[in-house]
Formats: structure tokens, C-alpha cells, sequence
């Protein structure tokens, strides 16, 4: 690969996805199929180092995305280019190396821990599953991630369960980075959280995308709010992007409905606020 | 409907595997009814030949099982060997005096136990809850054989219940009332210790499944919303709790007429399971047959039934096919 | 807003409670907690986890789990201490003078029951009316929560519905016997951002049409302005400030108040090219069991003085409408 190559590759979107389709079937051997598309050619780029928002209100298909990305589920139609491979249709043996690469963090992590666990087990976890080393060195390695993300040591033996709602979602990004990922999927990981946390959060989230150069994905309902975290937005309803650039220009002149009205509660509580404050604010 | 249909078919191929199953364990089981006569030095060995013949024992194992089936369909279940009489009416005499015994068992088991546990949940931890928990308790970890043979240890000793068989002798001269009491007597011990040792299995499953639903969010918004206790215990809590004790009642039925095989052999009740004992001990091979079967029978129209009931009882199940969103 | 001379409706006094539950330590949730709500006023109770807000939603009609006790105090609704009345007493006044909406709709209906049923349930337990007045009255509520088709939306199973119609199911159930007071714990926290002004602009029009009182309970700062009359904020199980609402966000006096007003602009500001930081409160929230004196929220102050470590600063009044307890305005 001469440099020519290499420069070709630095301009290429880290994560790109190409009329991504899925499908799901209802009703089986006795009943007439139904066949509901939960999501029709989705077209996305992510830049490296960069972080897209995806959103739509509930039901949008935007979770789909989201599995399908991360290949919890497999498409039925489409490309997912990572680097340079497309991972749409790949088996399960192959899709090995890009597991750690692809890391996801949900709503409400707990439902994704197991409560048997300490928050040390939890972390290291990944790292003994993948096999990246003695048991010493991947517990290790977790308590670095662990105190990087702003989780005492003393914490570390400590249940899962006794940690408040801001620290398990902590708990979620360290289990997340210990496999040195380089696309981080967030599906709702900012709601249920008081607002404070949800503050904590955030910064972390940037803190360690600049530190580890991480590209983000995110996925939420809340339009106003990915407006302070995203590079670029797309807007779903209804399984399809309905619109989609950079955040600035979607904010200033938002032109699908769907999208104007994810903007609404920000207008509202906007005009809210002026009337109680007089016009000065 | 759909779903109701998938069950039946589901259950009338499960009937069909049974017997063939039946058939084949009974076939390889060693020996067959003639050995011992074949031992007998008084019989030829021609007329035992002769008898197999008749009996139809020297077809290859398809043609038999096909013959059968043919004649079940029709209602026949064949001849019985030792008896020397047609097998339904064998095996139907018998499955009356059980399904009385069980039939009455099960319905005062459910109807002790159902209020019972939804009291003690109720009053989770006080007195009550804690004096069932211990009683329950003893009786699950003693076996039926010791619950059966000290009742009947107790019967003989203090005579309170005439003991054994389902009749007593002179039977044909009571009056319709007096035929009732002496069978209602003697149904006594082996009806006791049927109740006593199910009993507990079925308050604790009912009692943990209603406690479950007392803690649940809609049962506290209920109450914040001013509906009385009454009121929340039966139209909010039991019909949720109701999902698990429905499969547990179908479970009941499913064992209505194989759950006494030991009660009745040692209370000496004439009912289906010392029938079928005597059967297989003797090898003889349709009226074994025509028992396992008519058990099963059961076995799949008690789970049948649980899923009727479940249909009618949780709404979900039955719109679970047609969400609105 | 101003000089309103309504008549009191509720009145809590220095309420107390703490939760005693078997093999833990003892939780202080409640601290002398004091509230006044007026009819057909909006009060807001702003708070993050474990503040208490929730304990106080519920202390009011008395439906805390049996290990709560009440150590001290009172409320007083209409003239008659909640706290002391009997158990039939108060079952009159749940759900027919004050009703609470609870945190997650889907959790909070029956499951088995078709949801036109749950709500003439309330009305059966309170008002003697026959079977086909429940019914046209149900379908009346219905529509008064939004419903086109309130026919259909009746024989519908709460799994049936979306989470936003659950939540106005459980809306015409609380004002199905048009209450005098409506407590709404998190109304709006399980919805989506659209969603949530929908169910929000509902309980303005009840307020009007009914002039029924909310208390709205919530962590989110954003739904007050333009709906509630006067907010309090709790943190750690007492109240550290309460005033109207403009007051709170045009001069929130608290630096916790201070704090989650700043937090809740971040609905203001428009796009920057660069990705923003929030501004952050130092610290863990706090350990409900500690039960030595000292201001509760000194550990994450940026404005903590040494007097704050030792003792409990208490409450002081601003201006009329504005209390707040902080060692920066005396005492």
C-alpha cells in the first residue's frame, strides 16, 4: 500500500452503511405471514473521530439501526462498511475481530449486568472472553479503565447493584473500552438519568472520545440535546432517514415536519422561559 | 382460534406417539402371557401355539399395532388376555371408582387451598402465614406411601372408617342413601390422603404467585386511587396470580386418573392403578395398553384444557397476535 | 401569578420520615419538610434520586411501605391531619379528593383489565352511579385526555397501547372523580421529548378547564416554566429552596438551585460549531444514613464555608414569596 492508499484511507468515513433493510416476519407455520419492515435503505457515514445522532421518536426503527450496526442482528439487505470491510453479511466466526472494534452501551445499564457480579468482574469480563490475557492482567487492565472513567478502586469489589444509576452507566463505558473499541454505539445511554448525571456523562463521553479517538453513534429521542454532542444528525421516522447533515444546518432550517418536531419541546421550553422572564430573559 | 387449533393437533399427535410407544415397551418386555403355560407340563405345546394364534401373538409388530389402532379408532380397545372380557369395559368400571376418588380429591384440594393461600399471602409473615408455612412444609417432605399407611394404620386402630374396598358386602341391599354413606365412608381414608399429601404443593404455588402480584406497581396505583382491599385482592391481584396456579390446575386434571396408582393398592380402592399393576405384571398386553392410554388420554385433555382456561383468563395471550402499535 | 387570594388546600408541617427497612441501616428520607399548595395552584417539586420527592408524593396519602415511619409532623388537608385519620377515611379521599399519578405508566394499570374498566373502577369505589353513567362517563374522560375513539381506546388492554396513551389512561383515571388535587410523580420522564409536551400541555388544560391543583414532582427543570406557579427544591430529604418560578430561574439563591437552573439551559443556547461541555456539580449526591448535622449538600458546594460543615442552616426568608436555607443569606 503506497502512500497514495493511505491517504485515500484517512478521508474514508469510518463507518458507512448502505441501504441497510430488516425485516421482521410474524406468524409462522399455521398462520399468514406478515411481513414488517422495520427499517428501508438507511444510507450513513461517520467520519473517524466523529459522532453522528441518530433520532426519531419511539418506534422509528432507530434501535434496529442500531443492533444491525453492531451485528446484534443480521440484515437483510445492505452494506456496513467498517474500515474496509463489509460486515452486512459476514458469519459469526468472522465477525470476531469486529466485535471488540464495535462496542455498545444501552439505557439503563444494569438490565445489562449481571447482578451476581462485582463491578471489577463486570469490566474485566470482556477481556477474559476474548482471551487477551491471564486473569491478573485483564483484571489489570480493568482497574485502569475503571479509575479513567471515575470509578474508585476501593468500589471495585463491590455488587453492581450498589452502585447509584450515573455509576453503573460509568461501569457500562468501562466495560465498553476495555476491548479498545473504535466505534461506540450509544442506544439511549443518556435516559433515566437526573440531569446532573446525565451532565457527568456527557462530559465523560467527550472526555474519552478525545482521549481514545473513538467515533461515535448515537442513538436518541431527545434532538436539542445531540444538538450539544453531534457532528452530524439524521433524522428517522417510520424505519427511514427522512433527513439528515450537519447539526447546524438542521437546527437553523430544519425542513421535514418530523424533524421540526423534535425540535419542539427546545422551542417551546425557549419561548417558555422569554414569557416568564419578560422579554429580556 | 388459530392457536387453539395448533394445540389440538399438537395434542392428537402426541396421543399417537404415546400408544406407539406403549405398544413397543410392552412388546419388549421379557417373557409374554404364555410362558408359564408353556411351563405348565399339562399343556401341549400345540394348544399353546394354538391359543397364540387365536390371540393373534404370532403377526409381526406392525400388523398388530395397526390392527389395534384400527379397532381403538372404532372404540374397541381389545381383549383382555387374563380376564378373558373385552377391555373397555374393564378398564371403564375401574376409571369410574378413580375419577370419583380423584375427582373429589382435587376439587377439595383446590378448594382449600386457593382461599387459604390468598389469606396467608395476604398476611405475609404474621402467625398464620408461619403456622401454614410449617404445616405445609411437613407435608411435602413426607412421602405419600408413609402419609398413606399411617392414615390407614390410624383407621384400623380407632375403626372411625370402614377400610378397604368401596363396598361393603351386602351393598345391593342398602337403600340409595345408605349406598351413598357406605361409599362416602370408605372414600374417607384414601380421599385423606390424596388431599393431604397435594395440598401443600398447591398453597405454595398459589401463595407465591399472589404474593408476587401483591407487590407489584398497578396493585399500589390501585390502592392510591381509593379501591378497597377487597376489591384489590380479587378483581386486581388474582386474576394476574391466576396465570401459574391455571398450569398447576391443569397439571391436576392431566393426573386424575395416574396420580392414585399408590393410594389405591394400599387402601385397597377398586380403581384403575391396581387394575393396571395386575396387568403388567400378568403381561397382559392390551389391557396395559388400553390403561396407559386412557391415561394419557387424560394427561393431554388436562393440559388441553389449562390452555383454554389461559386463554380465557389473560387477555394478553389471547391479543398478543394483534398489538396495536 | 401575583396576589392570587386563594384559599389553602394542603399544608404539610415539618414532615419527617424515615425508613427502617429489616438487616439496613436506617434512611432519613424526609427531612422537616413544610409545603403549602392553594387550590388550583401548580407547585413543582424539583429534585434529583434520592432527594425525597418521591417519599413526599407518596407520605401524602399515606402510602409508604410499612418500615416508614412518620417521626414528626403534619398535613393537613381541608382542616384533617391525613397523618391521624383512619384507614376508611382516607380510602375517601384517594383517588376522590387527591389522586396520584405514578412514575411508569405500563407498571401502573392492570394488566388483565380492559383499560375502560380500570377507570370506571375508580368510580365505583367513590360515587354511587349506575353501570351505564360509569360507561358514558368513561368515554367522557377519554376524551377529555385526548382520545379520538374513546369507544375503542375502552375495550383496549393497557399491552395494547402506546406508551403515551397509557400515560393519558392513567391521567383520566386520577381526574375521573374530578379531584382537588393531583400529585404527578415524574410525569413525564419514561416519554419521548415530543410526547412529553403533548402530556404536559394536558394537565395545563385540566388545570383550567377543572381547576384541579397539581403538585409535580420531577428532576427535570425544563417543564415548569409556563405551567407551575411556585417550585421547591429538595435535595437529600429537606427542602433547600422554594419561590415562584421566576424567581428560581431568574434568581435561584441555592447554589444547588443554581446549579440545575444552569444545567437546564441547555435547551437555550443554539448550535456552537464545537461540542459543548455541561457544567458539572462536583461529587457524589449524598448518603441518606448520615445523621450528623451539617448542611447536606456542603461536600459539593462551590460556595462552602466552614459554618456549613458543622451545623444544619436554616431557613430564611428572601422576600415573601422566597425561602431558602443556606449559611449565604444568614442564620
Amino acid at each position: 500500500m503506497g502512500s497514495d492508499a493511505r491517504v485515500a484511507k484517512s478521508a474514508q468515513p469510518f463507518l458507512r452503511v448502505r441501504s441497510l433493510t430488516k425485516r421482521y416476519v410474524r406468524g409462522g407455520v399455521l398462520q399468514k405471514r406478515i411481513h414488517v419492515d422495520a427499517v428501508r435503505g438507511i444510507d450513513l457515514e461517520i467520519p473517524a473521530c466523529k459522532t453522528l445522532a441518530l433520532v426519531g421518536s419511539s418506534g422509528s426503527g432507530k434501535s434496529t439501526v442500531a443492533r444491525c450496526v453492531t451485528r446484534l442482528e443480521r440484515p437483510d439487505a445492505g452494506e456496513i462498511w467498517v474500515g474496509g470491510t463489509d460486515i452486512a453479511g459476514l458469519a459469526n466466526r468472522a465477525l470476531l475481530t469486529f466485535r471488540a472494534a464495535i462496542q455498545m452501551i444501552c439505557q439503563d445499564a444494569v438490565t445489562s449486568m449481571n447482578p451476581r457480579f462485582s463491578a471489577a468482574e463486570t469490566v474485566e469480563e470482556p477481556l477474559l472472553i476474548q482471551r487477551r490475557g491471564a486473569a491478573k492482567q485483564c483484571r489489570q487492565s480493568a482497574l485502569e479503565i475503571m479509575s479513567e472513567v471515575g470509578v474508585s478502586a476501593d468500589w471495585a469489589n463491590r455488587s453492581v447493584m450498589e452502585f447509584s444509576g450515573g455509576q453503573r452507566q460509568r461501569l457500562a463505558i468501562a466495560r465498553a473500552l476495555v476491548l479498545q473499541p473504535k466505534l461506540l454505539v450509544l442506544d439511549e445511554a443518556l435516559s433515566g438519568l437526573d440531569l446532573s448525571t446525565e451532565a457527568e456523562i456527557i462530559n465523560l463521553l467527550l472526555d474519552v472520545q478525545a482521549a481514545h479517538s473513538l467515533t461515535y453513534l448515537f442513538i436518541s429521542h431527545d434532538l436539542p440535546l445531540m444538538a450539544r454532542l453531534a457532528d452530524t444528525i439524521a433524522v428517522m421516522c417510520n424505519g427511514t432517514i427522512v433527513e439528515q447533515g450537519p447539526k447546524s444546518q438542521l437546527l437553523s432550517n430544519p425542513s421535514h415536519p418530523e424533524t421540526k418536531s423534535l425540535l419542539l419541546p427546545a422551542k417551546i421550553f425557549q419561548k417558555k422561559y422569554a414569557e416568564m422572564l419578560g422579554v429580556s430573559g | 382460534m388459530k392457536y387453539l387449533l395448533r394445540r389440538l393437533l399438537r395434542a392428537a399427535l402426541l396421543l399417537i406417539g404415546v400408544s406407539a410407544l406403549c405398544f413397543l415397551f410392552t412388546e419388549m418386555a421379557p417373557g409374554s402371557f404364555f410362558d408359564e403355560m408353556r411351563l405348565n407340563p399339562q399343556i401341549s405345546p400345540e394348544t399353546v401355539t394354538a391359543l397364540r394364534a387365536r390371540y393373534g401373538l404370532d403377526q409381526p409388530l406392525i400388523v398388530r399395532y395397526s390392527r389395534w389402532m384400527a379397532s381403538v379408532v372404532r372404540g374397541d380397545f381389545g381383549y383382555s388376555i387374563a380376564y378373558n372380557s373385552p377391555v373397555a369395559p374393564l378398564l371403564w368400571t375401574r376409571a369410574k371408582n378413580t375419577l370419583l376418588l380423584t375427582g373429589t380429591a382435587t376439587f377439595l384440594v383446590w378448594l382449600i387451598a386457593v382461599p387459604l393461600a390468598a389469606w396467608t399471602a395476604a398476611s405475609h409473615g404474621r402467625w398464620l402465614d408461619k403456622a401454614a408455612a410449617v404445616v405445609s412444609s411437613v407435608l411435602i417432605s413426607v412421602p405419600e406411601i408413609v402419609i398413606a399407611i399411617a392414615l390407614l394404620a390410624l383407621a384400623v386402630r380407632t375403626r372411625l372408617v370402614p377400610v378397604g374396598g368401596m363396598r361393603s358386602l351386602g351393598f345391593q341391599e342398602f337403600s340409595t342413601w345408605g349406598q351413598i354413606q357406605d361409599i362416602a365412608q370408605r372414600m374417607v381414608l384414601p380421599t385423606a390422603v390424596l388431599v393431604l399429601s397435594s395440598i401443600a404443593v398447591v398453597e405454595r404455588h398459589v401463595r407465591a404467585s399472589v404474593l408476587e402480584v401483591l407487590q407489584m406497581p398497578y396493585i399500589q396505583a390501585a390502592r392510591g386511587l381509593g379501591i378497597s382491599r377487597t376489591r384489590l385482592l380479587f378483581r386486581y391481584a388474582l386474576p394476574v396470580a391466576a396465570n401459574p396456579a391455571i398450569s398447576l390446575f391443569g397439571f391436576s386434571l392431566a393426573t386424575l386418573l395416574s396420580g392414585s396408582l399408590l393410594v389405591e393398592v394400599v387402601t385397597g380402592w377398586p380403581g384403575l392403578g391396581p387394575l393396571i399393576l395386575d396387568a403388567t405384571l400378568s403381561r397382559d398386553l392390551l389391557l396395559v395398553i388400553g390403561g396407559v392410554l386412557l391415561s394419557a388420554l387424560f394427561m393431554v385433555a388436562g393440559n388441553f384444557i389449562a390452555d383454554v382456561l389461559l386463554l380465557a383468563f389473560d387477555p394478553r395471550i389471547r391479543t398478543g397476535e394483534s398489538h396495536a402499535n | 401569578m401575583a396576589g392570587d387570594l386563594s384559599e389553602e388546600l394542603l399544608r404539610v408541617v415539618n414532615l419527617t420520615i424515615t425508613y427502617s427497612p429489616p438487616a439496613s441501616a436506617p434512611v432519613r428520607a424526609l427531612r422537616d419538610a413544610s409545603l403549602k399548595i392553594n387550590e388550583s395552584e401548580v407547585i413543582g417539586i424539583l429534585g434529583e434520586s434520592g432527594c425525597g420527592k418521591s417519599t413526599l408524593a407518596s407520605a401524602i396519602l399515606r402510602l409508604l411501605p410499612s418500615y416508614a415511619h412518620n417521626d414528626t409532623g403534619s398535613i393537613v388537608f381541608r382542616g384533617s391531619d391525613l397523618l391521624t385519620m383512619t384507614e376508611a377515611d382516607l380510602r375517601k379521599v384517594r383517588g376522590r379528593a387527591i389522586s396520584l399519578i405514578s412514575q411508569d405508566p405500563a407498571l401502573c394499570l392492570n394488566p388483565v383489565m380492559k383499560v375502560g374498566d380500570q377507570i370506571a373502577e375508580v368510580l365505583r369505589a367513590h360515587l354511587a352511579i349506575g353501570k351505564g353513567e360509569r360507561r358514558r362517563r368513561v368515554e367522557e374522560l377519554l376524551q377529555a385526555v385526548g382520545f379520538e375513539q374513546p369507544r375503542q381506546i375502552y375495550s383496549a388492554y393497557p399491552h395494547q397501547l402506546s406508551g403515551g396513551q397509557r400515560q393519558r389512561v392513567v391521567i383520566a383515571q386520577a381526574i375521573a372523580c374530578d379531584p382537588a388535587l393531583v400529585i404527578a410523580d415524574e410525569p413525564t420522564s419514561k416519554l419521548d421529548a415530543a410526547l412529553q409536551a403533548e402530556i404536559l400541555s394536558l394537565l395545563s388544560e385540566i388545570r383550567k378547564r377543572r381547576g384541579t391543583a397539581f403538585l409535580v414532582i420531577t428532576h427535570d427543570p425544563t417543564i415548569f416554566p409556563g405551567f407551575a406557579d411556585r417550585i421547591a427544591v429538595m435535595y437529600a430529604g429537606g427542602i433547600v429552596e422554594a419561590g415562584t418560578t421566576e424567581d428560581i430561574f431568574r434568581k435561584p439563591l441555592h447554589p444547588y438551585t443554581q446549579a440545575l437552573v444552569r444545567l437546564s439551559e441547555r435547551y437555550l443556547t443554539n448550535s456552537g460549531e464545537t461540542k459543548m461541555r455541561f457544567p458539572m456539580i462536583d461529587g457524589e449526591p449524598s448518603d441518606s444514613t448520615r445523621v450528623n448535622p451539617g448542611c447536606r449538600f456542603e461536600p459539593r458546594c462551590v460556595d462552602r464555608m466552614h459554618v456549613c460543615i458543622d451545623s444544619d442552616p436554616q431557613e430564611v426568608t428572601h422576600n415573601p414569596s422566597h425561602r431558602v436555607s443556606c449559611f449565604k443569606y444568614g442564620k
